[in-house]
């Protein structure tokens, strides 16, 4: 009955968007006056944390341009808007964000979910939209106008698969994944993939969804296959509990998880429990790279609080829509969509950004060891090719291919890929010792 | 086995605390023949008092026993202040009326405390706080049980006696099976009705705040939503044991429970993905209604129209 009354309401809330008329707003076209740009995100639901980084990095990044002076000399207006996690409340928010404020290009959402809700708006409006950290395929693939600079899953889920199996050496793998969420299952897919590529066996697949309370029944199925690793490729919210609930049942395989599990709030549900669990990354706050540091210091004098990956992708992504209308020269929609796709080699917090032809950046991952509250580096793992992952299980042996596929994440960059003193080994993987936290 | 051992006490924690909120749902339908659906908040209401006592007086700084047992018994007062408090304002003034308006009346009051905490708290879910030192203990070669299930049997088991000994061995008791039985002629024999529903609201709303604070001990993630599911688990549950029945309640809780966890831990055996968690429930509730409309313990029907 609450699912009806409810359904009613955003009915009816959908209804009265479509009612208003594309009137002219803030934004409304010309090459003069403020940049409106749209941020859109969950600041208040399940993954707000998720949300509130991302806006945080925009935030600053709009700041740094604005103290800089601005776009071709246009200050820029951020006009933030909450979907509460939901998706359908992304496609209302950012058809607002289109129609009422006129905005000339959107950033946006952490979540595959609420971004695939939302692209196909934009797509219709002509309005490029980046996603600073949707890392399923479909999101791009939804239209030329929908770009990201974060790599995709097929690379994320290759690369753990590639640490368990060759650093950990796990043979035996079990998976709990989030049923409802693209991510989620899209993350699944690559690992599993790769992981029997590589030799080794999914011993058990269970699944929850977003709100259960309880894992222990998942849990136990797949204690009783005594798996070496289990992938949980979900969001911080569920994790941490699902982390907690399987130290209570005494299981000692580490739990391997992505980018979703990059939250402060991780540790207050998880606790000890979460040691010596490994995550992929898009970067590490340990590393001493010069951009990075300066990016870390800049956003805890802002903030308060040390950036976490989402906060340094929010900020890349409003760098790359500065840089990429900056080379327009307009902020017509067909010409920025154009100059967003031809992104070549900008120098991101998050390492080299280069958009493929598909618009998904071509980046390294990390993998970070979860220790007393600290994510610790351990090491980076470069694409082969983004197309086909992690084919061949002597890794190292088909590392002549990555400088030609992903110039944008070759070690010829020192300074801003996350591990230094690379350039001697260009290697699919390149090892380094747990750098010193801050 | 273990794995099956290990089942059954992952279903037997989850049905305790199903069972502690189903014995408010049982108590208010049993005097005023009312499904109280603010019920299932109240738990959620619980859970929050909790987290924020834990944290004004101190106690989330680390586990303590008298932190626990302070916050336990804290939350369980200010959740019976407001079962008596939506009693007062929202059910008493259309207590008159159809039977279906104080049904309407109660899913308004579910959305208005939802609504209510979602406004002033947020929906992003809140860590609350570890009062209890987390240790697992090895049964039966493998299967583990944590002292935060035993803290769940321990306090649900005590809380279910001491609630049995209110209704059959003291005066009060003695009054709320004389208004379940008939509301008039309790009114007639001098019994203050008014009271004795007060009085039920508050247990009830006491019993699901002490569910709340223990499932939070066990599943540290608390949001204004969390409610929902688990309130109608609990009326099914209910319903399964015979509603307006007080050990049904207990018998439903358990039986809900178990049969989820089952779902979740052997249905893909058989094709059933771990996803029907929920829906196992409400496909009981349509069971019981086809086959048993009076639940598992429950008497022969006195329908009063």
């Amino acid at each position: 009955m609450k699912r009806t009354l409810l359904s009613l309401g955003l009915i009816a809330s959908l209804l009265f968007v479509f009612a208003c008329e594309r009137k002219g707003g803030p934004g409304a076209g010309g090459n003069s006056g403020p940049i409106v740009i749209g941020y859109y995100g969950d600041l208040t639901g399940r993954t707000s944390n998720f949300g509130q980084s991302t806006k945080n990095g925009v935030e600053m990044a709009a700041d740094e341009i604005n103290k800089a002076g601005g776009i071709n000399g246009r200050q820029v207006t951020i006009l933030s808007e909450d979907d509460e996690g939901r998706p359908e409340k992304a496609a209302t928010v950012v058809t607002k964000l289109i129609d009422q404020d006129r905005v000339v290009a959107l950033l946006g959402e952490v979540a595959s979910g609420n971004t695939l809700a939302a692209a196909p708006k934009a797509q219709a409006a002509k309005v490029p939209m980046i996603s600073p950290s949707s890392t399923n395929p479909a999101v791009t693939q939804v239209g030329d106008y929908i770009s990201r600079v974060c790599f995709i899953d097929p690379f994320q889920g290759a690369v753990m698969a590639k640490f368990a199996a060759n650093t950990l050496k796990a043979k035996k793998a079990a998976i709990m994944l989030d049923f409802n969420s693209p991510y989620s299952r899209g993350l699944t897919e690559f690992f599993e993939a790769s992981f029997t590529k590589l030799g080794g066996q999914i011993v058990n697949k269970q699944s929850y969804t977003q709100g259960d309370r309880d894992y222990k029944g998942q849990l136990t199925a797949i204690r009783s296959t005594n798996p070496d690793v289990i992938y949980v490729p979900g969001y911080y919210g569920e994790v941490g509990v699902i982390a907690k609930q399987a130290k209570q049942l005494d299981i000692k395989a580490p739990m391997l998880g992505g980018d979703g599990w990059d939250s402060t709030q991780l540790w207050d549900l998880g606790g000890d429990a979460l040691n010596g669990d490994y995550i992929s990354n898009h970067y590490s706050v340990d590393d001493p790279s010069p951009a990075i540091q300066k990016f870390v210091a800049a956003y805890k004098a802002r903030n308060g609080n040390v950036p976490d990956a989402l906060a340094a992708l929010g900020y890349d992504a409003m760098m790359v829509l500065a840089d990429s209308i900056k080379r327009a020269g307009t902020t017509e929609g067909p010409q920025l969509k154009d100059a967003i796709a031809a992104t070549k080699n900008f120098i991101g917090v998050t390492g080299t950004i280069s958009l493929d032809s598909e618009r998904n950046a071509v980046k390294p991952a990390v993998v970070l060891k979860l220790q007393d509250k600290k994510y610790i580096y351990v090491e980076t793992i470069y694409p082969e090719g983004m197309s086909a992952p992690a084919t061949s299980p002597a890794a190292p042996a088909t590392s002549s291919t990555e400088s030609t596929t992903a110039p944008g994440s070759s070690p010829a960059n020192p300074g801003t890929a996350p591990a230094p003193a690379k350039a001697a080994s260009p290697a699919v993987e390149t090892k380094k010792p747990a750098a010193s936290p801050q | 086995m273990d794995t099956f051992v290990q089942q059954l006490i992952n279903g037997l924690t989850i049905g305790a605390i199903y069972a502690l909120i189903a014995l408010g749902y049982t108590m208010v339908y049993g005097i005023l023949r009312l499904i109280n659906f603010a019920h299932g908040d109240i738990y959620m209401v619980g859970a929050f008092v909790g987290y924020f006592l834990a944290f004004q007086l101190g106690f989330a700084t680390g586990p303590s026993l008298v932190g626990l047992g302070v916050v336990l018994i804290g939350s369980m007062i200010a959740a019976a202040l407001v079962g008596m408090a939506i009693e007062r304002f929202a059910y008493r003034p259309i207590r008159k009326y159809a039977r279906m308006t104080t049904l309407i009346t109660a899913i308004g009051v579910s959305l208005l405390i939802e609504n209510l905490f979602v406004a002033r708290l947020g929906a992003a879910p809140r860590a609350f706080p570890q009062l209890l030192r987390e240790q697992s203990y090895t049964l039966f070669g493998n299967a583990a049980i944590s002292k935060s299930q035993i803290l769940i049997f321990a306090v649900s088991v005590a809380l279910m006696i001491l609630l049995q000994w209110v209704i059959f061995k003291t005066k009060v008791g003695t009054a709320m099976r004389a208004v379940s039985f008939n509301l008039n002629s309790a009114k007639l024999m001098g019994i203050n009705t008014d009271f004795i529903i007060s009085f039920t609201f508050a247990l009830g709303s006491a019993l699901a705040a002490a569910g709340g604070v223990l499932t939070a001990q066990y599943n540290p993630q608390i949001d204004p939503l969390m409610g929902i599911i688990t309130g109608l688990k609990a009326f099914v549950a209910a319903v399964l044991g015979g509603i307006g029945n007080v050990p049904g309640a207990v018998l439903g809780g358990l039986l809900i429970g178990i049969a989820e966890t089952f779902v979740v831990g052997y249905g893909q055996n058989v094709g059933v993905p771990t996803t029907f968690r929920d829906a196992v429930a409400f496909a009981i509730l349509i069971l019981v209604l086809l086959f048993r409309p009076t639940g598992l313990l429950g008497s022969t029907v006195r329908e009063k129209v």
